[in-house]
């Protein structure tokens, strides 16, 4: 491989990263990046201000022995660099299925990531927490769902990273000067049109997921608007919505009028041209896509999993809510009932512990997981075949990653099935 | 013969059979880096063996995961032996340049325009060679 390129204008600064003169590490990073750099044909790099690392993850030896290179070369991360989620839970990991081996070997991954300076926020929701880029900014992230957010929601620019370019990144301060890094970029060309859709459909917080989920395929990996919205979304919502779109689909990017920073109006959004493509979409689409992430919709289940992305501090409020209303009452896992499964980052779990909304949620039996998901550490064990959840995100992935049937449901619905141990409908707005 | 050029990202002799399809697919949750699988329910080559074989895809979607599962393919030895996209698709070429970097190896990953992969989809099997893809029956 050659260690730099014909066709990328590198700085004086890459150039002397990549002749060793920071060290051996910026040196490994500049010449994967160097010849990323040249695969995207990019003219330059550019600096970034901020990173976040989705390396995190074990997924086998070969990421571990990336980042034990990368440490044992004594790489340390020139901007502030958050964390994503790790393939363990480090504290509770033994009250699951987790083999000591896989334990043993992700914890040697997260502290090869911690040895560089970064920040351990440990979550694939960095963006709500206190490292949020701003508007403008040009960062490097990771996570498929946080760069939708970065992106979409905040106005920061950056390329879909991933996993082991990020914290090249990282490392160097530097990344190739394409994509949604450059304004011309990131001007929709594509129009998801809603028609007819009620406004307490769309307030609903289960129509997010399913509108991303439709989003996905038909937005490919180009910028996207949603037209026709007929109400103002929370962050939440727009947070579920870009992990749907960025599952199903390669969406790094979504423009919604008057709600997203770089989308005043329609025509903004499209840089007033005319969009490629328009897809029109109604109840019965809506209607068909939220069947669409069900693949088991009645009878046993054996768990109930919420928080992917991580649940955010809202999220933990709207739980406790509605297990408050309801009380305790439940058949328990030993009596054929279910698990009840939430997971977050240190951080929110400390915040709605002080809030006092965990108190409903250790009375009801449910348990907690932090720095990791149920989708990246072997925390289920072969039995749990049957899983409800209300994030589109883990209805897509789960199937695939933990040879799982999935029921979709809105968290009313997932609450209502973890107290009962088996799938219960209230379809609501859906109706 | 039937003999196409791409945009040669990695170059490498490689041949295997033909693995064609239409939709994207997330490594993570779509590749079992230990069989060399497909595994991924919503995408219709699930159950195919892919390690070893040339597989051709649009592109990948979704999870920033794929190409630390591509990485750990190539680490396992159950990679495809070449990878051909519509376009670029720089999750996969970053597996290929650390899986040079890391491993001394890499799958051959070649870019196609949008005409030439359609032609692909009835090659039942094809050999990378001399920055080209030829065609090879039986």
């Amino acid at each position: 491989m050659s260690g730099g390129s014909d066709t990328v204008r590198l700085s004086p600064f890459d150039r002397a990263l990549l002749a060793g003169e920071e060290g051996e590490a910026p040196k490994l990073a500049m010449r994967i990046l160097a010849r990323m750099a040249e695969v995207r044909g990019a003219e330059s790099m550019l600096d970034i201000e901020a990173a976040h690392i989705d390396s995190t993850i074990y997924v086998g030896d070969a990421g571990l022995e990336f980042a034990e290179r990368l440490a044992s070369l004594g790489a340390r991360v020139r901007v502030p660099s958050t964390l994503n989620v790790s393939g363990l839970d480090e504290f509770h990991w033994q009250e699951w299925s987790v083999p000591p081996e896989w334990a043993e070997k992700s914890a040697r991954q997260m502290r090869a990531y911690d040895s560089m300076g970064t920040i351990p926020t440990w979550t694939c929701a960095p963006y709500q927490g206190r490292q949020t880029p701003r508007f403008g900014q040009q960062v490097a992230w990771g996570e498929s769902n946080a760069v939708a957010f970065a992106n979409s929601v905040i106005g920061a620019r950056t390329e879909r990273y991933p996993d082991l370019l990020d914290i090249c990144c990282a490392i160097t301060g530097r990344a190739p000067a394409v994509g949604l890094h450059l304004d011309e970029n990131r001007l929709a060309t594509r129009v998801l049109r809603l028609r007819g859709i009620p406004e307490e459909l769309a307030a609903a917080d289960d129509f997010y997921p399913v509108l991303g989920h439709l989003l996905g395929p038909f937005a490919e990996d180009d910028p996207v608007a949603i037209a026709g919205l007929p109400v103002i979304p929370e962050e939440d919502q727009l947070k579920a919505l870009g992990a749907a779109a960025a599952s199903s689909g390669a969406v790094a990017l979504f423009h919604i009028p008057g709600v997203t920073p770089e989308a005043p109006t329609l025509a903004d959004a499209l840089g007033g041209r005319e969009p490629v493509a328009v897809l029109d979409v109604g109840l019965p689409e809506m209607r068909a896509a939220r069947r669409e992430l069900t693949t088991h919709d009645e009878g046993a289940l054996d768990m109930v999993v919420l928080g992917s992305p991580h649940f955010s501090f809202g999220e933990f409020g709207k739980l406790a809510a509605l297990l408050r209303e309801r009380g305790p009452e439940r058949t328990l896992p030993e009596e054929g009932g279910c698990d009840l499964v939430v997971t977050t980052s240190r951080a929110v779990r400390d915040l709605a512990e002080r809030a006092g909304l965990l108190e409903p949620l250790h009375a009801f039996g449910g348990r907690l997981m932090v720095d990791t998901c149920v989708l990246a550490t072997p925390m289920t064990p072969g039995t749990t075949r049957r899983l409800m959840t209300n994030s589109a995100k883990y209805a897509w992935y789960s199937p695939g990653l933990l040879g799982s049937a999935v029921a979709f449901g809105s968290l009313a619905e997932c609450v209502e099935s973890a107290r009962r141990g088996r799938v219960v409908r209230d379809p609501g707005p859906w109706d | 013969m039937d003999r196409l050029r791409g945009q040669v990202i990695v170059a490498g002799t490689a041949s295997g059979a033909v693995l064609y399809a239409t939709q994207p697919l997330s490594f993570w949750g779509g590749y079992d880096a230990a069989s060399g699988r497909i595994t991924d329910t919503h995408h219709p080559l699930a159950g195919e063996t892919a390690a070893g074989a040339a597989l051709v895809l649009p592109a990948t979607r979704g999870s920033s995961t794929t190409t630390a599962v591509l990485l750990e393919a190539i680490r396992r030895e159950t990679a495809p032996a070449a990878l051909i996209t519509r376009g670029v698709d720089a999750f996969l070429a970053l597996a290929c340049v650390v899986g040079q970097e890391m491993y001394g190896r890499s799958p051959a990953l070649v870019c196609v325009s949008e005409d030439d992969f359609r032609r692909l989809a009835d090659w039942p099997r094809l050999e990378v060679a001399d920055r080209a893809l030829i065609r090879v029956d039986g």
